[in-house]
């Protein structure tokens, strides 16, 4: 089957599978920062903006996303690199990597819906999106650095 | 000769640079092995064996190989009968060789049976389907503490193995050292504790799965993108099996923790692409990393510990059992470790044993992982310690700095053990213990804290303080060693060629920072290449804590070699003497206050005067291994009426000398405590009667996640290590060590429960506070 979908402001005709989920094509159109650690909906890797709003690419249906406009890690370094982006950098807040694309699209939804989160609220919102190598405590200061530089910007 | 440096003679080292991958890696960049494309490449799956003893009867694989876009399917007569072990350890290695490619017998649930490699997954998924295999069952193993029993079946009977100490007894190694007489000296001791202390098979968990892809180049040179922390012992494993030398690229690393410092898919690609001459790409799929690539060794120790009541510990006794699962990779040299990286600490006892055998099992392999066999001895010696202080009625911060180690002192046991063989003699010339101890405890509140009521009726919930102490080692003296490559450029940069192996923890940068000052240069002048075995220099690998302290210290030594040659070459430009000259600010600076900029030198030697390259290679081995020291402080909070605990507080309180980059020793340090209490806490692995494990993806294998923990603090004590690169020791490893004991303390402190089984499962403390009546 055939589906037309935005991702990055680009617009995407594809064919894909019946039940080809979201991650697949996304990585095969070349968005490698889409990333699979679990497929099981479990540790948020794989995270992209749906109509603006974080979802586990690997338990979305391509099929769903029909008309609909996708937003990857990518979209938010298109113009340098985001507050949440410089202050995980600062904060050592990326250690392997692996798990910060989804971070960042994730981190980006929350300080769009409350631009001055309290560390609890940070915790739960960013629960479904699991880090093995910080320990969390440097993403947590760098969410709280970059939501202070987004308010102040 | 202890030196404290301060932040303002350094002007690179001991600042928190950003990493030099990071933008890459926080805008998402293809910079892992799965984002590599290769055109025409081979999907690979593993067929792996449904049982966890048995030998393959029979397989038939001709109507998969008939399959439509299937290129190949392999099977154990089809690939090199070649053993080797799967450690990524110096060579010769002191693992047994004990593991084929593929293998008539499997010996665990995930054992792989066949390969195969078709045009798509699906198709490969499809073949895996119609792939039709006989087994004759074998009675399997899956409690290792019963590999011993008399009639057990032998695991490996192959008679290809060697290097296993007794395999006809399913001990794949077995060590002992003593020194005195443990039982003489503990009927001299006034006070005794003996237990028996669990620690699990730990998964790594690391986000990126294992993964690897091969291709020969345009020029027919076998080429393997893997996700390993060790690129030249893969080089060197696969030029065994196959015969064939080729050339391993480390990309960017998504996490290893020891669990990629085993050679695991590398072969399975190779063996496609050598017999398809197609490029092949295996990436496992979360589960195979999970239950078919390695854990941490589970361990069982019986400890014994013995004390005078002047309050001197004099006797330290541990008799082990570790389990290696169906291969020995890293069996006698993580279990020596959880003695070698333990015991050291306490050096002024009269009598000390340590004592066990490796054993193989019918489950997944065990291998490396941060810590190596140290959170596991160290969970049981310092929770005896521990009880023992309680039982004398001493602090235990008091008692355990008492007797442990200070700077001008050594520990037999540096030269008794060392990994696989004996070790060497040193002396300590680095140790803040008493620093991370008594300052550790006034930024904890340690004293004040003890002096609360610890259990609140009303709430239902109890608090607790526990306290650990921790050593462990900057590399592996007198055998791993570790290479830099540095060139001149002439734009003033300087090419930084390392074999040293990034697997996240931040060393690209640590190893710019340490070059670039020598150079009296910025990071962002040194271009870092790492780990390309056809490219760099060789280098170890990362493991054994020894990135900053040897890589570091080969890439500080090349960095004064071109140091040398940028002032000789200065000199005949300038035409003054070497002795004028020094290196200042990107430039060569001489006494009267010429300057030559290190772009024109290049530029000149290139072009136009005494033309050459500047570029400089030099190694670096260690004599010894300075241990970095560890006080951790936890606060604990338990749910009396479901014995859920939670960690409210976790001060990690660290000598590792002078911090290279102290937002990424920080890190580590964060990383590893977070990691320690999942294994001290969530972490547990579920077998079902045949041995298949059950939790095998994150919704049934719980690692902490955001919340879970509620805060992790690090401190840095002020220390500078001597043989160091700019007085530094190793931090990544060390944070693994503390959390298991400490928070075992904390429940102890709390409610008076001796925990001796991580994970501190809520049922089973639950269990434990309705015994003492402290539910109701």
């Amino acid at each position: 089957m055939k589906v037309e979908f935005k991702v990055d402001e680009k617009i995407h005709s594809v064919e894909i599978e019946p039940g080809e989920m979201l991650i697949e094509t996304l990585r095969r159109l070349g968005y490698k920062g889409v990333k699979h650690a679990c497929s099981t909906a479990s540790c948020g890797s794989c995270s992209v903006q749906l109509d603006g709003k974080a979802v586990l690419s690997c338990t979305t249906f391509t099929a769903a996303v029909d008309g609909h406009d996708i937003k990857t890690v990518e979209a938010f370094s298109a113009n340098g690199l985001s507050p949440i982006q410089e202050a995980l950098l600062e904060e050592g807040g990326s250690q392997c990597g692996f798990c910060i694309p989804g971070f960042v699209v994730t981190a980006e939804n929350l300080l769009e819906e409350n631009p001055d989160p309290t560390e609890k609220e940070i915790l739960d919102y960013l629960k479904g999106n699991l880090c093995r190598c910080t320990g969390y405590e440097s993403q947590t200061r760098a969410v709280l650095k970059a939501a202070k530089e987004r308010r102040t910007k | 000769m202890s030196k404290i440096f301060t932040e303002a003679q350094f002007s690179v080292v001991n600042r928190s640079i950003q990493k030099v991958d990071g933008k890459a890696l926080v805008e998402g960049k293809p910079v892992f092995t799965d984002d590599f494309e290769i055109p025409g490449a081979l999907i690979v799956k593993i067929l792996r064996s449904p049982h966890a003893h048995a030998l393959i009867k029979s397989i038939d694989t001709s109507e998969a190989s008939k399959l439509k876009g299937v290129a190949c399917v392999l099977t154990y007569k089809d690939v090199p009968h070649t053993i080797y072990t799967r450690a990524g350890q110096g060579y010769p290695e002191p693992s047994p060789y004990d593991a084929f490619v593929l293998d008539r017998k499997v010996r665990y649930v995930g054992d792989a049976v066949a390969i195969i490699a078709a045009e798509s997954e699906q198709i490969a998924e499809e073949a895996m389907k119609i792939i039709k295999v006989e087994y004759e069952v074998l009675p399997a193993i899956i409690d290792y503490e019963h590999a011993m029993d008399e009639n057990a079946p032998v695991i490996h009977d192959e008679p290809e193995i060697s290097g296993a100490y007794d395999s006809k007894h399913n001990i794949a190694s077995h060590y002992e050292m003593k020194l005195g007489d443990v039982d003489m000296e503990l009927a001299k001791c006034d006070y005794v504790v003996e237990g028996t202390y669990y620690t699990p098979n730990q998964s790594h968990a690391m986000m990126e799965p294992h993964g690897a892809l091969s291709y020969f180049d345009p020029n027919g040179r076998l080429t393997v993108i893997t996700s390993t922390q060790v690129p030249f012992h893969a080089r060197r494993i696969l030029k065994r099996i196959f015969g064939v030398n080729c050339r391993v690229i480390k990309p960017r690393i998504g996490g290893g923790f020891g669990g990629k410092q085993a050679i695991l898919v590398e072969p399975y690609v190779v063996a496609v692409t050598l017999k398809t001459r197609k490029p092949a790409k295996c990436i496992y799929t979360r589960e195979e990393t999970m239950t078919a690539s390695n854990t941490r060794h589970a361990m069982r120790f019986n400890v014994r510990v013995g004390a005078t009541k002047d309050g001197k510990l004099q006797v330290m006794d541990l008799r082990g059992l570790s389990n290696t699962g169906a291969y020995g990779e890293h069996s006698l040299t993580v279990f020596m470790v959880a003695g070698s990286k333990t015991l050291p600490l306490y050096n002024k006892i009269k009598a000390v044993r340590f004592v066990g055998d490796i054993v193989y099992s019918n489950t997944e392999p065990a291998g490396a992982f941060r810590g190596y066999g140290a959170p596991q001895g160290l969970f049981g010696l310092d929770s005896a310690l521990d009880e023992l202080a309680h039982k004398m009625g001493i602090d235990p911060i008091e008692f355990k700095l008492k007797n442990s180690i200070r700077e001008g002192e050594t520990s037999p046991i540096f030269r008794i053990m060392g990994e696989g063989r004996e070790g060497v003699e040193q002396i300590i010339k680095s140790c803040k213990i008493e620093e991370c101890a008594i300052e550790g405890a006034k930024q904890f509140r340690w004293y004040e804290k003890r002096k609360l009521p610890r259990i609140d009726k009303k709430k239902k919930i109890a608090h607790g303080y526990g306290v650990a102490f921790a050593m462990q080692g900057s590399s592996i003296p007198a055998i791993d060693m570790g290479g830099a490559t540095i060139k001149m450029n002439d734009d003033g940069t300087f090419n930084l060629l390392i074999g040293a192996t990034d697997l996240g923890t931040g060393s690209d940068t640590i190893l710019a920072q340490i070059a670039a000052e020598v150079l009296h240069t910025t990071v962002s002048k040194i271009i870092v290449y790492s780990s390309d075995t056809d490219m760099t220099p060789f280098d170890k690998g990362a493991y054994a804590s020894s990135t900053t302290y040897v890589s570091g210290n080969a890439v500080k030594h090349a960095a004064e070699k071109m140091t040398f040659e940028i002032i000789k070459a200065a000199a005949e430009i300038l035409k003054k003497p070497v002795d004028t000259l020094k290196l200042d600010d990107d430039s060569v600076i001489s006494d009267d206050g010429e300057r030559i900029n290190f772009s024109d030198i290049q530029t000149q030697l290139f072009y136009t005067f005494n033309q050459r390259q500047l570029e400089v290679t030099e190694s670096f081995v260690s004599e010894v291994s300075p241990p970095p020291y560890l006080v951790s402080f936890a606060e604990v909070e338990i749910d009396l009426e479901t014995g859920k605990v939670k960690v409210i507080d976790f001060l990690n309180y660290i000598d590792c000398g002078v911090t290279i980059n102290p937002v990424l020793a920080r890190g580590q340090v964060e990383g590893a405590s977070a990691q320690a209490i999942g294994m001290a806490l969530f972490e547990d692995h579920i077998f079902d009667k045949n041995g298949r494990i059950v939790t095998n993806d994150f919704f049934t294998y719980k690692i902490p996640a955001r919340g879970d923990i509620m805060k992790i603090e690090v401190k840095f004590a002020e220390s500078y290590e001597p043989t160091g690169p700019f007085g530094a020791k190793s931090v990544s490893e060390i944070g693994m060590d503390t959390p298991g004991p400490a928070i075992a303390n904390a429940i102890f402190d709390a409610i008076g429960v001796r925990m001796k089984r991580l994970p501190i499962k809520s049922e089973d403390l639950f269990f434990e506070i309705r015994k003492k009546g402290l539910d109701g």
